[in-house]
This record gives C-alpha cells, structure tokens and sequence, in this order.
C-alpha cells in the first residue's frame, strides 16, 4: 500500500517508519555502546559537577561569607540561580502538560526529554536555597513538622514558605508525569532486551505493565488528570518565586506585574534551554527524524510570543515606574538602565528583546545551528535577567548610605558552574539508560498527516484449529 | 476455574479496532485487548464504561485543601499562635497558595496511587505478557470461549476480513 499524505497536515515523523522501528530507534542509543562524544561530554560534566560540590562543601563548612554578600545584597547568585532553574524547568511542564491539553501532537517527540529537563532544573534550582540557609543540615525546618520546640510551626504567611512548598510540590508531580509516562516505555524495553541484568532491572521498573486495553484506558484518564493538574500548578509555581520579591517593599520588586512576567519569562528561557538540549540531541542519538525541522520551528514561534510577553513586561515596568510617579520606583528604573549594573540591563534586552526577532525568518527558525547559537544567547539573557531584577534593586535601596556594590567570588562562579555540571550529568545519564522519546506516544501520532491504513476485507482460507496451550 | 480464551493477533491498530466491533456485534464475550500504545476508540468498541478516575482526583483534591487550609489555621491561630506584624492569626488569604499547592500534591500522588492499586500494578510484579511483541509492534484481542457454541473456525473467518496474523487458543488456569 502505498503512504497516503495529507495535504494539511505535516507528517510527525519522518521516513517510512514502521511501529518497530520506532521501538528500534528509540532504543538504539540505550541499547549500543556509549559513543566518545557521550563519554566526553560525561566525563566534562562530571567533572564541573564535582568542582560545585567542592565549592559548596568549602561554602557549607567556612559560610555564606565565601559568596561576595554583604549587609546590604543578601542575596545574588544564589537568589540568581535559583529563579534561572526553575524557570528553565517550565518548558517541560508547558510541553508535557498544556500542549497536551491544547492537543499540539508534535509534543510528543519532545515531552519526555522535556519532562526530564524540568525535573533535573528543579533539583539544580532546589540546591540554592537549601546552602543559602547556612546551615543546609536544618534544611527539614522548612517543613512544618511536630517538634519539641513549642511545638513551633512555619510562618505559613510568608512567601518562602509558599515557595517551599510550591517547589516541593512541582517536583513530586513533575516526577510523577514523568515516571508515570514512561512505564510502557519501560515494559517495552523490558521485552525486548537481551541483558537478563536489563530485565530484571525493568521488570521491576515497569510494575507488571501489560499493554492491557482496561490498563490502557484508565492510563490515558490519569494522563490527562496529571496534566490538567500540572497546567495550573506550573503557573502557580512561578508566580510564588515571583512573590518572594514582590511581597516585600523593595523599589523594582514591589509590582503586581511580576507574576505573569515571571511565568512568561520562566517559558521564554525554559524552550531556549529545551532547544539547545533538542538540537544537540537529535544530532549526536540520530533522531533527526523524530526531533524534526518542524519540531524546532514550533518551538522557536513559542519564543516569539513568550519573548514578545517578557518585552512587553520591559516596557511596562518602566511606564509604570514613570507613571507611578514614586522618585524612589522611578530612581530602581533609571539606575537599571543607566547605573553601575547597567552594561547588565543591556545584555538581557539585547539577548531577550531583539535575539529572538530573528525567529521570525523561516529560514533562521528551520537552520539547528542559527537556533542553536541564538538559543544560548537567549539562555545568557535570561540568566542575567533575574541577576539585574535582584542585584539592580538591592544595590542601591532608599538609603544611600546603605549603598553597596557585589562582586562575584570565584566561589559564586564555580557554583554556578557546578550547577550546570549536574544538570548536564544527570540529562546525560538520562540520555543514555532511558528512553530519550515517548514510544508509547509517538507510535499513536504515527499515522498523523498520512493515510489512515485502510483495512479492507480479505479473503482468507480455512486452517487447521491450533491445539491450545497452557498458560498461567 | 479455568477458561479458554482465543487470542488473536493483528498488526495494525484499525483491524484490531474493526474486529473488535465486529466481534461485539457477533455477541462474543471479550476478555480484553493488549496493544503497545493506546489505540483510541478501543475501550468504546470493547463495550467498556468510562472510568470514574476523574472523581477520585476531585475528591482527594478537595480533601487535600481543606485538611491543609485547616492545619494552617490551627498552627497559625490556636497551636502556637505567633502574632507575625500585626496580621490577623487566621489570615486566610495568606493561606491560599500552600493550599492549593497541598491539594495539587494530594489530587496527583492520590491519583496515582490510586490508579496502580485499581489497576493491580506495583513495582516488581512480574508482567503477563500475553503475546510477544505487545509492547512494540502487535496487537492482540482476547475473546473468552464461555459457551458451548463458540466455534472457533467462525473467529478465523469473522477475524480474517480484518488481516488476522495469528489465532490461538489458551487455557488460562487461575
């Protein structure tokens, strides 16, 4: 039979693949030995991992006075970092979850790699405010628990305790949506390797699945539950990061336009970060033809609008703080501009406002090295983005004999850098021990844009009846 | 007790779906059908009632915000009440995002949980795999032999129409 193509619908998956080989391909990376480029990148990664565990077990056993804080910036790098993880995170929950609830089917190439990301931001954002308490040990204080010292509860009015709790939750759920997705996965794999080790190991992993159709149904339900749950939650999350500066009174804090600006800038840089992961991925575990042009043209218009959102809340903070008429708002906003943190004002606008203009060209958004280069300037801007929200109002608050400037401690950078290691760590290892795409999902997209595989009536001869054999 | 079933194996999941209407239509009882992903429209041609699932998460959503809405007004205002600047001791309003991130924490795991336990699933059961090849490329309907009637030969001619790769029976003792 000859494939049928739709006129109106793009194919999701390109070549004439076969549900096999889909099973096939997925697992091929798993399945082989790892290349040099995975242990080069590994062994890297490991490597700066270990160089922010070494900083920070310095920073655990002398202080927070390692960092370059002082009574005036309590709080930058580690504030910084934080809010760029959990941003990043975002892309996944905004692919796996409400793509899915506006039925955008190219998700499914992208989900789970996606759904991975957010996970391994979240814990890479989780690390910060845990070691800025000082004394990470008592990290459990956060948790309102019974104690003998009263007992005494957490404040549950304040902002950082919503976060913890948004946090915690985000987590657990996206861990879920992720896990509870890739059980078929798991029993696919499970069936068919040769590794008795893989077997077992999988068999364990998998929970018994069976491809039951009644298993099957109830899946789908849950699936769709967990994303209806996860769509508001991941808006939720953001939204209280954002109120731990918008909560307190700080001029370029105090705005109630900081929700959705956080959300929309939280996806703006999240599909950045899933981008630069996409394009490296499809290249080194061939998947050109699952993590398509197409794919990556979608995902570069998401960066329009969410960058177009982010320049619009620019904009608005400054009308805003001109119209508000308050010298003291209007004052955060000149001296972000203009003040001694200035040159990092104008790196995020160059990287946020005008970098993703050039997605608009249909020719930059199908070229993977263009959007590979532009989507790290992106990821660069929107780093810098929560370090001018923070350092730019912290620096210089009402009183100008508080006034105080931050430098970084090569401690601050080898943190920072430590974080990416264990973020690249943790998706590489994911890269090579589970399924890199959704098999379970994209094999039900499979048919999309071609024909629909008539079944015509055939004739067929009278056999012989099998004899029955025993199971169970 | 055992019973016979007779499964039968397809390719693709339009001739699992056609017969399995069509084994419906012909009044065969079906046991359940196994396929590697999940074939939309099957659990209607199986004949099989929606799952309530949706009202479980509602429920354990519901619960979720008011036992945290609750304990956060009992920590704040009768446990060990703090006056935090002059705040109200019960200031519900400040109370709003923990709850709602308790009662997405209680919906989800809840429903998860609750789906695994339904559904009999538990890490280290060891699978029945009806057919090899059910997680990657085949599909496979069951039907149960419950009557005398049941002529197996009449499945193979029904089931032919719809490329039917293979037939088999099985005894399944329990």
């Amino acid at each position: 039979m000859g494939e049928v193509f739709s006129v109106l619908r793009q194919p999701l998956v390109l070549g004439n693949k076969s549900y096999a080989d889909i099973t096939d391909d997925v697992c091929a990376p798993m399945e082989r030995q790892a290349s040099l480029s995975w242990w080069i990148a590994f062994i890297i990664s490991v490597g700066v991992l270990i160089l922010g565990a070494v900083s920070i077990a310095y920073q655990v056993m002398t202080g927070v006075g390692v960092w370059g804080l002082n009574n005036t910036v309590g709080g930058a790098f580690d504030i910084t970092n934080f809010v760029f993880w959990i941003g990043i995170g975002h892309a996944g929950t905004l692919i796996s979850a409400i793509l899915f609830l506006f039925r955008q089917r190219w998700r499914t190439s992208v989900n789970r790699s996606a759904e991975a990301m957010t996970i391994f931001a979240v814990i890479c954002a989780g690390i910060f405010p845990i070691i800025h308490t000082g004394r990470p040990w008592f990290a459990y204080w956060l948790f309102p628990y019974p104690n003998f010292r009263g007992p005494l509860w957490v404040n549950f009015r304040s902002p950082l305790v919503w976060d913890m709790f948004a946090i915690s939750t985000y987590l657990t759920i996206s861990f879920l949506f992720w896990y509870v997705g890739m059980i078929p996965d798991l029993a696919t794999i499970r069936d068919r390797t040769k590794s008795l080790f893989r077997k077992k190991l999988l068999g364990f992993f998998s929970f018994g699945w069976d491809g039951s159709n009644k298993t099957w149904q109830r899946y789908e339900k849950l699936y769709l539950l967990l994303a209806g749950l996860a769509t508001p939650l991941v808006v939720s999350v953001h939204t209280i990061v954002s109120w731990d500066f918008a909560t307190s009174v700080i001029p370029g804090w105090h705005t109630t336009i900081f929700p959705p600006y956080f959300v929309a800038g939280a996806v703006f840089s999240g599909f950045a970060m899933v981008l630069t992961l996409m394009l490296i991925v499809r290249k080194v575990m061939n998947l050109e033809e699952y993590i398509t042009l197409h794919h990556i043209e979608q995902m570069c218009k998401v960066i329009i609008a969410t960058g177009g959102m982010v320049a619009l809340a620019y904009l608005t903070e400054i009308f805003v703080a001109y119209y508000s008429g308050n010298g003291y708002e209007r004052f955060a906003f000149i001296n972000r501009a203009l003040g001694p943190y200035g040159w990092t004002y104008w790196v995020m606008v160059t990287c946020n406002i005008l970098v993703p203009q050039f997605f608009w060209w249909k020719k930059i958004r199908r070229s993977p090295g263009m959007v590979f280069t532009l989507s790290i300037f992106i990821n660069i801007g929107m780093w810098f983005e929560r370090f001018v929200i923070i350092m730019t109002s912290l620096t210089r608050d009402y009183l100008p004999g508080s006034w105080a400037g931050f430098t970084p401690t090569i401690i601050d950078l080898t943190t920072l850098l430590g974080s990416f290691g264990l973020f690249f760590t943790l998706f590489l290892l994911f890269a090579r021990f589970l399924p890199m795409i959704a098999m379970g999902e994209i094999k039900g997209v499979l048919r999309y844009g071609r024909g629909a595989g008539e079944t015509k009536p055939v004739e067929v001869r009278k056999e012989e009846v099998h004899e029955p054999t025993l199971v169970g | 007790m055992s019973r016979r079933l007779l499964v039968s194996t397809f390719d693709h999941e339009n001739d699992l779906l056609a017969a399995t209407n069509a084994a419906r239509e012909h009044g065969y009882t079906i046991h359940d059908a196994y396929t590697p992903f999940a074939v939309h429209g099957l659990d209607k041609a199986m004949g099989m009632r929606s799952t309530r699932l949706a009202w479980a998460t509602l429920i354990l959503g519901i619960s979720g915000a008011i036992a945290k809405l609750w304990f956060q007004i009992w920590t704040s205002a009768t446990s060990w009440p703090v006056n935090v600047g002059g705040k109200p001791l019960k200031s519900v309003p400040a109370f709003v995002p923990v709850t709602f991130e308790v009662m997405v924490l209680f919906a989800g795991v809840g429903t998860v949980l609750l789906f695994l336990a339904m559904r009999k699933l538990w890490p280290g059961k060891k699978p029945a795999v009806i057919y090899e090849g059910v997680t990657n490329d085949r599909f496979v309907l069951v039907l149960v032999q419950d009557n005398a009637s049941f002529n197996v030969d009449e499945v193979r001619l029904l089931f032919g129409r719809f490329h039917l790769v293979q037939l088999e029976e099985r005894i399944e003792r329990s």
